[in-house]
């Protein structure tokens, strides 16, 4: 009756088995390192770099753990994560042509890296780190995405030699108004000719004949999506150019995009560098007219644009674009060695440097301009009140103005960026390509390193006892059963383990605190059980029997019990963020694997031991 | 070792009024309190800045939030936080500054008034996130309900559902009300609680209603005040060694997890005690008294039978 088959005794050995094997890592810890990449992917680094690297450490004091390379990366283990973020303010300017990033490097032996065992990866809560929340100002995205689009239209009816009224982009629509019907319908003809996107409405509420060009809903929900995949992409790129191992960039509902570097100590400097919109772009300057006269009227002459520099100074450039930071393709930071200002050097793409050719090519002995355009966000209105949200404000400044002096294509320096960290920030935001749409900071979040740590600490701490105090319970109530109970939980924080090295998720406070919760749970099906066979015993049930019974009329209720708790567990998990998802994620692998412990687990240990006997007089539980 | 030696004879049932007075009682209690005192909602819920900071040696407040006044931060809470050598800052969010200024300011302020002072943590939490979080946390506890409503209802019977739903509501209820009474952080970690509280309050509920459903099938000629009255005596030894194994971890995160989980254990100890009495009084009483019979469940048995091929 008691004995289980031969498959059921081994499925339960090599879960027990695997599960000690994927938990392994876990034993050995990991160091606060820092990640050190040559300056291409084609190039590995050597033995030279590592004495380099060593002798710059030693210069600043700083002794690391140990130095290796793997793959042709070097890994610097540090002692402590105050070494880690002083060596990597070290490293950084000494090495500018490699990249050098905040990591965590595992101690476990070489074999289960290779083998891809994994530890438990960390929240920020108990590594420290820093979280921003964004959210991407999607009808601003919108506005511009209309004003875009008065802008073709204005170009294209053009080039079709039709004369329009006016053109105009309102936050929801364009509308563009003729001077006949006729004009206007040849008009409407040829902008929807091969457009499938746009919506195009004839407007009798105006005095001109109109029409006017909206997006369906559907479309705006597929531009929208567009443009935040677009900015995580963009951030995604940032991120990798603050050097940060193993950051986070996540979607995150309707609008908003998570951003989670661990190991990152200066939340100012990721916020700026994430956040900005900044980009460039070249403009021939407008030498025929006066720009005093355009900045007095505020109206600037056909075919150009009104600018200030960063004195102040009023200048006209030409509508034209001639490049602008979307035609970049690689961008650094250096000193300008004729003028010894901080620069700029940048590398021009396929279109943006043929532009440039032809534009420097008939333009040589006249000024041309740079255009650094960034985005300041306004959180008050004009009576000082907090608004809902910010209304970003597009700032364009003039901060170069250079004459051409001779033909130049795809390579070519801007020099007038003020000071190096500008030049640096600037080159890093070209690199990393430009925002789609703007976001806003929402919510920022910095957890100190030795926060993270007493984090930890104090939540093993609580386990610890947690489990101790069971243990003790559980031996004095139930004797031999209560021990196979505890072994039963051993085994359950084992497989939780193992799970949680296994799955990329990471693991938070609260998911200490869920982990905590199951194992309250699993204690319980186990007393559901053991009650039960005490109970069959009472009424003078034979003792296999009894066992039986035990495990087969406390199933019922372990089950439902366990089913309804999962389903609170998978609304929070579906429905929570940050935090609280990460409760969810250890309650619902603690419950699989409690029912999975506390039933079969224990069942087969039984019945192993007592199975075979079948004049058992007494059970000591 | 037993907690009883034979099976214990308590007429839970017949006090079944009382137990009602003195639950309505305290819900009601807590819905004065939510009104009157409301919450004490942490910067998760309102936005605002929390600061953390260490010092190596003890501090005292005062000169603190004296530097802080004086450094324009007039609507600064500063307590400790854990030991007298940690401090927490929460300030409502800040108008007209923005969070790169605040992050500064707050800074050389405080190592201004103490060079030992350690930055350990900042958070900035913008108003609409709150908002978000308290839409969604109302969402997350409404349907996690009726989803458990409704399996309850089909692994039992209506009866048993609304009596499960009543212990859950009273549990979230009064919880709620010890945390809005005695003005308790309540964080996002409580409300990840408030969702453990459920589960636990469920399962005790369920291996109650389970035996009750099991002696109505199996003890025939009894009344169901009997029965029930057998069922939650038979289950009161399991329920207490449960309820005492869990106390007795969720005491240890409380005594020893530190101070971020603090309210989140504070939270479960509340919501295992009113658990396990709800699922005594709320949740089995609510189905007696709903005229649950023995015929209620006979059918529901047969037609599983016959749909079965």
């Amino acid at each position: 009756m008691n004995i289980y088959p031969n498959w059921k005794n081994w499925l339960v050995v090599i879960v027990v088995a695997l599960g000690i094997f994927f938990a392994l890592p876990n034993l050995f810890g990991e160091d606060p390192a820092i990640q050190f990449k040559a300056p291409s992917s084609d190039i590995e680094l050597t033995e030279s770099d590592v004495t380099a690297v060593q002798s710059v450490l030693s210069e600043a004091g700083i002794t690391p753990r140990s130095i290796e390379i793997d793959k042709g990366e070097m890994v610097i283990r540090m002692n402590s994560v105050a070494d880690q973020l002083e060596s990597i303010d070290v490293i950084r300017p000494r090495f500018k042509e490699n990249s050098a990033a905040l990591a965590f490097a595992a101690r476990s032996p070489d074999w289960m890296k290779t083998l891809g065992m994994g530890t438990v990866g960390l929240g920020l809560d108990l590594r420290g780190g820093v979280h921003f929340l964004y959210e991407v100002d999607l009808d601003s995205f919108v506005k511009t995405e209309f004003e875009k689009y008065e802008a073709s239209a204005r170009k294209r009816l053009r080039t079709n030699k039709i004369r329009s009224e006016t053109i105009k982009a309102t936050d929801t629509s364009v509308v563009l108004e003729f001077k006949d019907v006729a004009t206007r319908d040849k008009a409407s003809a040829t902008l929807s000719q091969d457009d499938n996107g746009r919506t195009f409405t004839n407007l009798n509420n105006t005095s001109n004949p109109s029409f006017s060009v909206t997006l369906s809903d559907e479309q705006l929900k597929v531009r929208q999506d567009f443009a935040i995949t677009q900015n995580i992409t963009t951030l995604r790129s940032r991120v990798e150019e603050l050097g940060v191992s193993e950051p986070l960039v996540q979607r995150q509902g309707l609008n908003r995009i998570v951003v989670q570097l661990p190991g990152v100590q200066d939340p100012g400097r990721a916020d700026e560098i994430l956040g900005s919109t900044a980009t460039l772009e070249f403009r021939l300057v407008d030498q025929d007219n006066d720009p005093y006269k355009a900045a007095q009227t505020g109206r600037a002459p056909l075919g150009t644009k009104l600018y200030y520099e960063t004195d102040g100074q009023p200048i006209l450039l030409k509508r034209q674009v001639i490049a602008s930071g979307e035609h970049l393709s690689g961008a650094s930071s250096g000193i300008d060695t004729e003028s010894g200002s901080p620069a700029v050097f940048v590398d021009l793409t396929g279109i943006g440097a043929e532009n440039m050719l032809q534009t420097t090519k008939a333009n040589i002995g006249k000024p041309m301009a740079v255009v650094f355009i960034s985005q300041e966000k306004e959180f008050y209105d004009e009576n000082n009140n907090k608004l809902d949200k910010p209304i970003t404000t597009e700032k364009q400044e003039v901060i170069n103005v250079a004459t051409i002096n001779g033909v130049f294509s795809s390579s070519f320096r801007i020099s007038g960026m003020g000071t190096i960290e500008r030049a640096t920030n600037t080159a890093l935001l070209l690199r990393a390509g430009a925002l789609a749409a703007p976001l806003y900071k929402v919510e920022e979040r910095t957890i100190g390193p030795s926060l993270g740590q007493d984090n930890i600490d104090s939540g093993m701490q609580a386990i610890i006892f947690g489990f101790i105090g069971i243990f003790v319970f559980m031996l004095l109530y139930y004797k031999k059963f209560g021990l196979y109970a505890n072994i039963a939980l051993i085994v359950n924080l084992v497989l939780i383990v193992a799970l949680l090295s296994i799955i990329p998720t990471s693991l938070t406070l609260p998911g200490i605190a869920g982990i905590v919760l199951t194992v309250g749970m699993a204690v319980d099906a186990n007393v559901l059980i053991f009650e039960r066979i005490r109970e069959e015993l009472a009424v003078g049930t034979d003792v296999q029997q009894a066992i039986y019974s035990g495990y087969d009329k406390a199933f019922s209720s372990i089950a439902d019990a366990n089913v309804t708790t999962f389903i609170a567990a998978v609304v929070l998990f579906a429905l929570g963020t940050g935090p609280v998802k990460g409760f969810a994620v250890t309650l619902m692998l603690g419950i699989a694997t409690s029912m999975f412990t506390a039933i079969v687990g224990t069942r087969a240990l039984v019945n192993f031991l007592y199975g075979k006997k079948p004049r058992l007089a007494d059970l000591s539980i | 070792m037993r907690i009883f030696s034979k099976t214990p004879n308590f007429k839970f049932m017949d006090k079944r009024k009382i137990a009602a007075v003195v639950s309505l009682f305290l819900i009601a209690f807590s819905i004065f309190s939510f009104a009157t005192r409301g919450f004490n909602l942490g910067i998760d819920f309102t936005g605002g800045v929390l600061v953390e900071v260490g010092y190596t040696n003890n501090v005292e407040l005062q000169p603190i939030r004296q530097a802080l006044n004086t450094g324009g931060y007039e609507d600064a809470v500063v307590q400790h936080y854990g030991t007298t050598k940690d401090v927490l800052i929460r300030l409502l969010p800040q108008e007209g500054r923005n969070d790169a200024e605040v992050r500064d300011n707050i800074i050389s302020v405080l190592s201004a008034q103490n060079s030992e002072a350690q930055l350990r943590g900042l958070s900035f939490v913008g108003p609409s996130v709150g908002k978000e979080l308290k839409e969604n946390g109302g969402i997350a506890a409404m349907t996690a309900l009726s989803l458990i409503f409704l399996y309850i209802w089909f692994r039992f019977k209506w009866h048993f559902s609304l009596g499960a739903s009543g212990a859950l509501i009273h549990d979230v209820i009064l919880t709620l009300g010890v945390f809005s009474w005695f003005q308790i952080a309540f964080d996002m970690n409580v409300l990840a609680a408030l969702m453990a509280v459920i589960g636990y309050s469920l399962n005790d509920t369920i291996v109650v209603f389970d035996r009750i459903r099991e002696n109505l099938l199996g003890i025939r000629n009894t009344e169901p005040e009997e029965v029930m009255n057998l069922s939650i005596n038979e289950m009161l030894a399991r329920t207490f060694v449960t309820s005492f194994t869990t106390l007795l971890v969720v005491t240890s995160l409380f005594v020893l997890g530190g101070e971020a989980i603090k309210s989140f254990a504070l939270a479960l100890i509340i919501g295992i005690v009113v658990g396990t009495y709800s699922s005594i009084y709320i949740a089995s009483a609510t189905a007696l008294g709903l005229g649950i019979t023995q015929e209620d469940l006979i059918p529901v048995v047969d037609e599983e039978m016959e749909e079965m091929p």
